[in-house]
């Protein structure tokens, strides 16, 4: 067939007239398969099936693992009972965010990798999947959390930033009877949740479906499109509010200190993220044919997985130490390889390349682990690519926050209570020192720290 | 290869693995598909006198379930076969020409009269069949009748129809017994003073699996009641390994042919049954779980079990354990054990721990120097063999019998080498002793 030898001149006249980027790379019923459930909720009887496996252990590893302490043997228990319900309740006691985490949460580093039938079989109890199915059981019966706000205590508390963390925080303070008033720069509350994980983890609306969920408690007024640093202000939250929480996440990237930087093609991951979190139809997300991740971490991973569920054709994660360094979990480097990610390890980008202000290459160097110290070995190979993403970590963005604040390592300095170096300003999720940058450690966060603030205002 | 061949009471069969009386030995297209799979006899399902009786026309089952909904108990309602007796007879000849080489024998149940006896079992006589039971088991519906366990529950009735069993008729008699009296050794007794050459246990026992609480009834439910039903199943085997046990050791029963019937589902359980004295197993809710095919495992296992443990033929192992079953006044109480948990298998889960901490004896660590391990406190240790039990790990604790001489660390006493039991124990108020003589 002439395609083989047509192919070789269509290559060639694409790279010339440009990036190779377009919308509706695939057919119009993949989209919706690619970006289904990774995990599929389970039906009644594989739940079933799954709950008999657990040994309801004593003082069991997995909920030791669990940063927020869900007792998951119990919950698994309710629901080998036939009491779904009872499940969701006792994970809600712990997380509010139950849901979200049941889906997002590196159970594989968590939980599961502990799970004593892991020890035993290699085989964990699916424990997240579990968590999923009776946190929606409850979700899909009931309208409202299980708790019952206490009385009215008078007391205001500003929290900043909708995520995880700030969620937590406010629905905690909201049922110990505390008017919550939760801010948060974007259009829609939920932070990452709504606007940061993979598609294939959360489907549908279900990140603005648990904000509803938390926000049924009672006495929570969210009000978004409020950035700390232009229209608010930490010193005025702590003269109007009895406690200020800070869940304002990591809002800036870094960048990778290269020449063209600037050049179309060399992206964000987490802005395109976002795009892809908010966009209506996927086949109008426009996608490079050829696309170049940096990083290591599970935001690279969500990328480059993404990128290439969107159609493109060759995704590379290009990683400058080995891959047993790299932050993603195992799991989540099988699942870039088992989607066609190419991982390419010791790897570090040194240029960018570009044509007519678009960029159509990158330019890597081979490094080397010389006594422990990251070198360049000189050795430079270029691979085409028609987008860059960045995923090499976010950082705080400290404009915004003034100096009134301790911060160490670019992050606010807290202590066990979630509490910072100002005596009415409580802090957690990705924006504090010690921080896991994960769902559930910013989840815990916002719960240690509700705890903390109503201890104080009701001393 | 071990010779499964089994001569119970005179009726051959190629295995010990029999099918009871029961929903599967109905009819001949059953028992043939049953002989084809390999079982050694069956057991027809009872017969009764025309007109036959009526099944309810809805659930006869009902089950409890352990984990991943495994069957571990079956009860059922139904009644004798409903089926006219005259095909059923037509059928039982048919079988016995057709598969000469299994054991068939006819399970029958007439009302407690003696002409009602003599004319069934000349009915039967005709088919060839090579023996009868007689059920004095079934627990409900017949029961009311003054019929099945109505019998089995008097030992003087058992006795009278027994003795016209064997009265006025030549074949081979198995009397079934219920498990529904207090002491079984009387049912059985008098079964052998009638003249039985056999008795089989256990029937089924009394029963009401669950009770479904939406509609209020016990269930299942037959439009809105339930009725209780004969319970059956691998949860009954413990009670009926006793009752088979009481009767191979009672002195006035011992070596009356025993059929072992009650949860037999492997061949490790059929083994069990004959070291107690079974000379046949019979086996229904394995084969109504999962099929006629389970007998292949039985015949092999049994088999490489044999071979394993040196028997060539089942009679050698038959009765085997009895010996050793006891009394708990003749239990050495110089014994002494300590649970030990092999730390290469304990996957941590902790049961033993909070199973011994919070109902037993306190004797199992659960963090030693600040690490999760779990550990026997020999010092505390008294041997029960609950961990044992709840481990989920086959083998990883095991009991570890403390030799003549070693100090128990609980006791701080030498372990004495000697038997000592009960009877001439100090705290024992009745106890026999010298000074007495």
């Amino acid at each position: 067939m002439k395609t083989i030898a047509n192919l070789p001149e269509i290559y060639m006249t694409q790279t010339k007239a440009g990036p190779d980027i377009a919308a509706g790379r695939l057919p119009e019923d993949a989209y919706a398969e690619n970006f289904s459930d990774l995990h599929p909720l389970l039906d009644q009887h594989e739940a079933q099936v799954e709950a008999d496996r657990c040994y309801f252990c004593y003082d069991a590893p997995c909920m030791q693992a669990c940063p927020t302490s869900i007792d998951i043997p119990q919950f698994i228990r309710q629901i080998s009972t036939g009491n779904p319900t009872g499940a969701a309740k006792t994970i809600f006691a712990q997380n509010i965010l139950g849901g979200m985490c049941a889906r997002v949460c590196p159970t594989e580093t968590l939980c599961e990798e502990v799970c004593v039938r892991e020890v035993a079989e290699g085989k964990p109890v699916k424990i997240g999947q579990l968590q999923r199915y009776s946190t929606d059981h409850f979700m899909s019966e009931f309208s409202s959390t299980p708790f019952t706000r206490a009385a009215e205590t008078g007391k205001k508390i500003a929290v900043v930033g909708a995520g995880p963390a700030g969620l937590s925080c406010a629905h905690r303070l909201a049922v110990h009877g505390h008017n919550v008033t939760l801010f948060d720069a974007r259009e829609k509350a939920g932070g990452l949740n709504e606007y940061g994980i993979a598609s294939y983890k959360s489907v549908d609306d279900f990140a603005a479906k648990e904000v509803d969920f938390i926000l049924s408690i009672g006495g929570i007024d969210v009000r978004t499109g409020m950035r700390l640093g232009s229209n608010l202000d930490l010193a005025t939250l702590r003269a109007e509010y009895d406690a200020v929480f800070l869940g304002i996440g990591l809002g800036g990237v870094n960048a990778l200190g290269l020449e063209g930087e600037d050049k179309s093609g060399a992206i964000d991951a987490v802005d395109y993220i976002a795009d892809l979190r908010q966009a209506k139809d996927l086949s109008e997300l426009p996608v490079g044919r050829r696309i170049v991740v940096i990083g290591g971490g599970m935001t690279a991973v969500d990328i480059a997985v993404q990128t290439k569920l969107l159609g493109a054709e060759e995704v590379t994660i290009a990683y400058r130490r080995g891959q047993d360094r790299m932050n993603a979990s195992e799991y989540e480097q099988q699942l870039a390889q088992t989607s066609g990610v190419r991982i390419m390890t010791w790897a570090q980008p040194k240029g960018l390349v570009g044509e007519n202000g678009a960029i159509t290459a990158i330019e890597l160097e081979r490094t080397q682990d010389q006594d422990g110290a990251l070198t360049g070995t000189g050795e430079v190979i270029t691979l085409p690519a028609d987008m860059v993403f960045k995923a090499v970590g976010q950082t705080l963005v400290q404009t915004e926050l003034g100096d009134a604040l301790t911060l160490e390592r670019g992050r606010i300095v807290v202590d066990a209570d979630r509490k910072t170096s100002l005596a009415d300003v409580w802090a957690g999720g990705d924006c504090v020192q010690g921080g896991e940058d994960l769902t559930v450690a910013a989840v815990e966060d916002g719960k240690i720290a509700a705890e903390s603030i109503n201890a104080a205002l009701t001393a | 290869m071990a010779d499964l061949r089994t001569d119970f009471i005179g009726i051959k069969s190629p295995n010990p693995f029999w099918l009871a009386s029961a929903p599967p030995t109905d009819k001949e297209y059953n028992v043939v598909r049953a002989f084809k799979a390999g079982w050694g006899g069956v057991v027809w399902k009872t017969l009764g006198e025309d007109p036959p009786v009526v099944n309810v026309n809805g659930p006869r089952y009902g089950a409890i379930h352990g984990k991943d909904r495994q069957l571990i108990g079956l009860n059922n309602i139904e009644l004798i076969t409903d089926r006219p007796l005259e095909v059923n007879l037509r059928e039982i000849k048919q079988v016995k020409r057709d598969w000469p080489d299994r054991a068939l024998v006819v399970s029958l149940m007439v009302p407690c009269e003696e002409q009602n006896w003599i004319d069934i079992l000349k009915r039967v006589e005709e088919t060839g069949a090579d023996g009868v039971e007689l059920n004095f088991g079934c627990p409900h519906g017949m029961s009311e009748r003054g019929m099945g366990s109505a019998v089995g529950q008097v030992p003087e009735y058992i006795e009278m129809v027994t003795r016209w069993v064997k009265q006025h008729s030549r074949m081979p008699c198995i009397v079934k017994l219920t498990p529904n009296i207090t002491d079984v050794r009387k049912p059985a007794q008098a079964a052998k003073a009638g003249g039985a050459d056999a008795v089989s246990l256990i029937n089924t026992i009394n029963s009401i699996m669950g009770v479904d609480l939406d509609i209020m009834s016990p269930s299942p439910a037959v439009d809105g009641k339930g009725a209780h039903g004969g319970y059956c199943g691998p949860a009954v085997k413990p009670i009926a390994l006793n009752m088979v046990a009481e009767i191979a050791r009672d002195p006035a029963t011992h070596g009356l042919p025993i059929s072992g019937i009650g949860g037999v589902t492997t061949w490790r359980d059929a083994a069990e049954f004959m070291a107690l004295g079974a000379g046949s197993v019979q086996v229904c809710t394995a084969a109504m779980t999962y099929g006629f095919r389970v007998v292949e495992d039985m015949i092999e296992g049994l088999s490489d079990w044999m071979d394993t443990k040196g028997y060539t033929s089942v009679d050698q192992f038959v009765g085997s354990a009895v010996p050793n079953v006891s009394d708990w006044q003749y239990l050495n109480l110089n014994y002494i054990a300590k649970a030990k948990i092999d730390q290469d298998q304990c996957i941590e889960c902790g049961r033993c721990h909070i199973a011994c901490e919070d109902t037993s004896h306190q004797a199992i660590t659960n963090m030693v120097d600040g690490v999760r391990k779990f550990e026997v406190i020999d010092e505390e240790c008294v041997g029960c063999n609950l961990c044992v039990n709840v481990c989920p790990i086959e083998g990883c604790i095991t009991m570890e019998s403390m030799a003549a001489g070693s100090i128990d660390p609980r006791t701080k006493k030498p372990v004495e080498k000697d038997y000592a039991n009960w009877t001439t124990h100090p705290n024992n108020p009745m106890a026999v002793t010298e000074a007495a003589e």
